[in-house]
């Protein structure tokens, strides 16, 4: 019998400035590439797909794209379609409706008609009022009377109960068959508000998520690629176009979880704090059996507050292009971003940058160092030590508790990370680290997961349950459904709530 | 008695908000859902007027208000000013008598706010005091209750139509568990008008000040943010408070009992504490300071973790490992420190085998 040759895979990262991507055979990265991210979503994705399967001995297997196109779009408020709002709850929670703590500025955007309904759930799971069908079928005319496609349905208690939520879906779709719905309850968890705004944010995407797989799928067929394409999600998995295109906001974010799961695979570590420097911000996150860990609680987008399925990730403002002022007192938080290499010192320019004091402390050897040669070692030594705090302080935050991890250095700024931090093991230096985001793409598996309240049934029960909806997800994501496996089980039992709660997430990957 | 006090600028509503969620030591819930509601109200014309205590007359009635329930369904089950208002205004059809101002039982936390969602639906002005100074996990935990005042008759509201009115209850305790049973029913939380006060009452027995209070200590903390200075020392200089500790949590256990979440969190020390180590102990707000072992701070004194870096006060629910935090300490009224009082706030009514000591010298 002769061994296959390993599956050719090809991984491409759309950041802000940068647009990279490698080609892997099985774990060996073959190709790696960057170039400039375009202003129109195709020509530098073409470009990267190109340079990447220019070096393919073979039929590609599979193309997975990570995007910070919607993020891009949540901050910027461009290219976000008018939503309305169908709350199912009246009479609870009804002095707040909808888009009640959004900025303004995105609201204006973002705010169509928003209605509020009878019925939801208490916490108890009795309903709190019968479902009014005939006003969701009301507003379901009027919108498409209106001529408004995208809908976020929420629903009080809908994690505990879904459905209301899925009959006001079907009464939607039966009035306004061209509706595009997004339920709250498959993206968020309690927490009314947060799971809605999650709702809300991804309604908003999913004109601009079908264009932007359009231009993909086209970018895909100029480059000559006959392959599966598949899109990078915030949780380290990826799903198939349609999938993709349904839920937008699952992909935020991408861009830092690839790194993430790249650098992982790439260190063969599965448990370390991961520090990404880039040239005007650093993240911090935390890998936990080789996937980013999920954020606790509330995380402000756009200014807008989502409870929903995120990496927990730390911004820093210190990168390689931070400025350094006060004597090497104070690094950041302005930094001359991507024009370092024209404007920091040892490029010729004349700024004082993060990069500069690194390579006169002797960290990195970049550029010409005889240009800060005469920064005095008190200002090299200040900086040392206003770098080792911040990011000594960073680490800590996202370790779970006192035990020593490792650390995987990430980035084009890693020099500036201490050789040793407390509370550190080891400083693992990731190899191929510039393209980490695009390997971590590449390898990505299909996932679905679960991750709501169970009420009522034992725990084995409730895993039970759990975990043939995640596997249900992950083959509508389009995983094999002979090869799914479980990645993460845990329960948490809800002890505010009255009766036997418990908060299950199970997630698979096939 | 409108037109006696004064009116909240928008702004004031904000400080207000900040300043109870640090009153609130780590509990009493985060009033960002009763702030957002008030916001709305401002933006509609809703003007709250603040009234001291010694604006009312004697036999004047004041209505005392709070949301009861489970902290988790409030997250799915809003605040809403309207019904904050029911209650209220049914007891008073039931008195068969008008309020004359509304107050909220704790200055700790969401309940701050209560008073003020109830102002903006029934125009009442709202006293500046409350009757626990801070927050505590307890109805009983009152400086009414402390003084034996009447406990009825007590009344409860739903989103839908239903009210329940203990008529009388033979203690706190007894209206705690009579009320706690209603609330369950109707879904795990409810408004609540508590046993009605007489101004005479107010002046004799409240905590007198404490909206003053949360607003001046959000101002303290705004203004040192906006200045780029220290917001906690700002708020220790403010309040003549004590900065006890300054350092990272190392370590943090927690458990949910009965409705309580109680647990400890190991603060190690940093800058002038380093090498030492502070433990708290927390059944919903932090009672306890242990400093190497040794008690160093206790309820009924207001203990507070903040971010060093922001002021930002910290909930029991949301402390974590690797913060860097300063542990700070606020007084409260004398009452809360009486003999009787201790029996019901201090160390020993949440399981600590210790005498109160006082960090503040007595004023």
């Amino acid at each position: 019998m002769t061994k296959s040759p390993p599956a050719l895979r090809i991984g491409v990262d759309v950041g802000g400035t940068h647009t990279d991507s490698v080609l892997m055979a099985g774990r060996r990265v073959v190709r790696e590439f960057k170039t400039a991210t375009t202003a129109d979503v195709t020509t530098g994705v073409v470009t990267a797909l190109r340079e990447a399967a220019h070096a393919a001995e073979g039929p590609v297997a599979r193309v997975v794209i990570g995007t910070t196109h919607f993020t891009n779009a949540v901050l910027t408020g461009a290219g976000l379609s008018r939503v309305a709002a169908l709350r199912i709850g009246l009479p609870a929670s009804a002095s707040l409706p909808p888009f009640c703590d959004w900025p303004q500025g995105l609201a204006r955007r973002v705010r169509g008609p928003v209605m509020q309904v009878a019925g939801g759930h208490e916490c108890d799971g009795r309903p709190i009022a019968p479902l009014d069908e005939t006003g969701i079928a009301r507003v379901g005319r009027s919108l498409r009377h209106e001529g408004i496609r995208d809908v976020a349905v929420s629903a009080v208690f809908s994690p505990l109960d879904g459905r209301g939520e899925a009959r006001a879906a079907e009464i939607l779709r039966e009035e306004h068959p061209e509706a595009r719905i997004t339920e709250s309850r498959e993206l968020g968890r309690i927490g009314l508000l947060g799971r809605e705004n999650a709702g809300l944010l991804n309604a908003a995407l999913r004109p601009l998520a079908a264009r932007v797989m359009r231009a993909f799928a086209d970018a895909m067929e100029t480059a000559g690629i006959r392959a599966p394409l598949l899109i990078a999600r915030n949780d380290g998995t990826v799903a198939r176009v349609p999938a993709a295109a349904a839920y937008p906001v699952l992909s935020l974010s991408s861009g830092p979880t690839n790194s993430m799961t790249g650098a992982a695979f790439l260190s063969g570590v599965s448990e370390a704090v991961v520090v990404d420097v880039g040239g005007t911000t650093t993240d911090i996150g935390y890998l936990r059996a080789g996937f980013p860990r999920e954020a606790p609680r509330e995380v402000v987008i756009g200014g807008v507050r989502t409870l929903f399925r995120m990496p927990d990730l730390l911004s820093i403002a210190l990168g390689g292009g931070s400025l350094v002022t006060r004597n090497g007192g104070a690094v950041g938080p302005g930094s001359v971003g991507y024009r370092l290499i024209e404007k920091g010192r040892v490029f010729g320019g004349d700024i004082l940058t993060a990069t500069d004091c690194g390579v006169a402390a002797g960290w990195a050897r970049i550029g010409d160092a005889r240009r800060v040669a005469a920064l005095s070692s008190a200002v090299t030594r200040r900086f040392a030590r206003a770098v080792r705090e911040r990011i000594e302080e960073s680490v800590d935050r996202m370790k779970p508790d006192a035990a020593a991890r490792s650390l995987l250095a990430v980035g084009g700024g890693a020099f500036l990370i201490p050789e040793r931090t407390p509370g550190v093991s080891e400083r693992v230096d990731v190899p191929h680290a510039s393209v980490a985001n695009a390997v971590g793409a590449a390898i990505a598996r299909i996932g679905g997961e679960t991750d709501r309240v169970f009420h009522g049934v034992g725990r084995e029960e409730a895993f039970r349950r759990a975990t043939e909806e995640a596997e249900a997800g992950a083959v509508a994501a389009g995983a094999d459904p002979t090869a799914l496996e479980v990645v993460e089980r845990e329960d948490l039992p809800l002890a505010y709530l009255p009766g036997d709660a418990r908060r299950v997430r199970v997630r698979v990957v096939g | 008695m409108r037109g006696s006090g004064r009116e909240l600028s928008a702004l004031e509503i904000e400080d207000l908000a900040a300043g109870a969620w640090i009153l609130g030591a780590g509990g009493g819930g985060n009033p960002y859902h009763a702030l957002l509601n008030l916001r709305a109200e401002t933006a509609r014309g809703f003007r709250a007027e603040v009234i001291p205590a010694a604006a009312l007359g004697d036999e004047d009635l004041v209505a005392v208000v709070s949301t009861m329930g489970a902290p988790l369904v409030g997250e799915e089950r809003l605040p809403d000013p309207e019904v904050a208002a029911r209650p209220v205004r049914i007891l008073a059809e039931r008195l068969g008598r008008d309020f004359a101002a509304v107050m909220s039982l704790e200055i700790g936390g969401a309940n701050a706010l209560q008073s003020f969602m109830v102002a903006a639906r029934t125009g009442l002005p709202v006293v500046d005091a409350d009757c626990m100074g801070r927050a505590f996990p307890e109805a009983q935990m009152t400086t009414f209750a402390i003084a034996g005042l009447r406990n009825y008759p007590f009344c409860l509201a739903d989103i839908r139509d239903n009210v329940v009115i203990v008529e009388r209850a033979a203690s706190w305790q007894w209206q705690e568990r009579l009320g706690r049973v209603a609330v369950t029913e109707v879904g795990s939380i409810a408004a609540t008008a508590k046993a009605p006060r007489t101004g005479r009452e107010i002046k004799d027995h409240a905590v007198l000040g404490s909206v003053s209070r949360a607003i001046r200590i959000g101002a303290a903390r705004r203004r040192a943010k906006a200045a780029g200075s220290d917001p906690v020392a700002a708020v220790l200089a403010s309040e003549s408070g004590l900065r006890l500790f300054t350092g990272k949590v190392s370590d943090i256990a927690r458990r949910t009992t009965r409705g309580f979440l109680r647990g400890k969190a190991r603060i190690s020390g940093l800058g002038p504490d380093r090498g030492a180590s502070l433990e708290l102990h927390f059944q919903n707000e932090f009672a306890a300071a242990f400093r190497d072992g040794r008690p160093v701070a206790t309820t009924p004194e207001i203990l507070c973790v903040v971010e060093s870096a922001t002021g930002e006060a910290l909930g029991t629910e949301v402390i974590a490992y690797g913060q860097r935090v300063e542990v700070i300490a606020l007084d409260v009224p004398f009452a809360l420190k009486t003999p009787p009082a201790l029996e019901l706030v201090g160390p020993r009514a949440f399981g600590f085998d210790l005498d109160f000591r006082s960090l503040f010298p007595a004023s």
